[in-house]
């Protein structure tokens, strides 16, 4: 393990935590108001680990549905994740058996988005650089979940004082950061029409799979780009 | 406030167990195939835009216009500057839109 490599990972984690901690925070909160216990909530950031879906689940607690469509609609929300697993694969082929355990158990959002970053800028992925990461993201979120639980109605409204802006911004600039690739266009447009479409008829935590698929479907099927590739994909937007 | 309840306990459990068969799902499915075929790479290619876009484009189409205009104009930033100053425009245009816009 490279020591300057997790710390390399630990400085990159800092803003992704700081962008999800009120979301933690809003997490823990809303999970008291649903009847969770703070050992419960807990548990539930740190064995899911998966925010929107969390929110989802104990949207959904509330409502008394029974136990099986919870868990189903938990899936609908992570099935994302396939896609992710799949695409990290050539990264982490060198990592130990234990390791991929753990490189999994981490996958979310912005952990996969700057792996693929940090792949392209031509910086080694290695595991302690990944650890290094997630612990920050990890910790934040799981802390930030017991203190919003503890805090409880004193979290007022996110959008009161702008927080609601964040994850949307941060997850826009990480989807420009893309922009260099190859039908980056088509697959962004069809995308964001397949998924606000979905959003709209088939319901909240489809959309996400559904849209994304458009996008990955489109791209398979369009001509393979060849005339103007470049060599390869150093001259995208690293910035974090 | 610390206690647990079986039946809690039990479905958070399965809902990390399903979440982290998402998590490995795709490389298990990646593995298995020898060699990986250039349409199917061109989709993995696809996935971090188009998955990110999906959490991105409801949050912009639902949203009301403090949302919207805040959310273009973190993207002229983001073209031009880092995701920090993203974060920061998109938060002064959000907030500035709910002060004079009185909401």
């Amino acid at each position: 393990m490279s020591r300057a490599d997790f710390f390399d990972g630990l400085r990159g984690g800092i803003p992704v935590a700081l962008a999800a901690a009120p979301f933690g925070a809003l997490f823990g909160a809303l999970a008291r108001d649903q009847g969770l216990s703070l050992g419960e909530l807990t548990l539930m950031s740190g064995t899911v680990y998966a925010g929107a879906s969390q929110m989802v689940g104990i949207d959904l607690f509330g409502h008394n549905v029974q136990a099986w469509l919870i868990v189903l609609s938990i899936l609908a929300v992570n099935f994302r994740h396939v896609l992710y697993s799949a695409a990290i694969a050539r990264y982490i082929r060198h990592f130990s058996p234990v390791q991929k355990f753990f490189t999994f158990f981490l996958l979310v959002d912005p952990q996969f988005a700057e792996t693929v970053k940090r792949h392209e800028s031509g910086k080694p992925v290695t595991f302690a650089w990944y650890l290094g990461f997630a612990a920050v993201v990890y910790v934040v979120w799981v802390a930030l979940s017991l203190i919003g639980g503890l805090l409880g109605s004193m979290i007022g409204d996110p959008k009161a004082i702008g927080l609601d802006i964040l994850l949307p911004v941060y997850f826009l600039g990480i989807v420009i950061g893309f922009r260099k690739r190859d039908n980056f266009l088509p697959v962004v447009i069809a995308s964001a029409g397949v998924s606000a479409i979905a959003y709209r008829y088939v319901g909240s935590p489809w959309h996400v799979s559904i849209g994304a698929l458009a996008g990955v479907a489109l791209a398979a099927v369009l001509p393979p780009v060849k005339a103007n590739r470049k060599p390869d994909l150093a001259h995208e937007n690293h910035e974090v | 406030m610390l206690d647990f309840d079986l039946h809690m306990v039990l479905l958070i459990l399965t809902a990390a167990v399903v979440t982290f068969l998402t998590r490995i799902g795709g490389y298990i499915l990646i593995v298995k195939m020898n060699r990986i075929p250039p349409r199917v790479e061109a989709a993995l290619n696809a996935v971090p835009a188009a998955v990110l876009t999906t959490l991105v484009a409801p949050a912009f189409f639902n949203g009301g216009w403090d949302i919207k205009v805040a959310m273009f104009a973190a993207l002229l930033v983001g073209l031009r500057f880092s995701s920090t100053f993203m974060l920061i425009a998109g938060w002064i245009v959000v907030m500035a839109w709910r002060h004079f816009a009185g909401i």
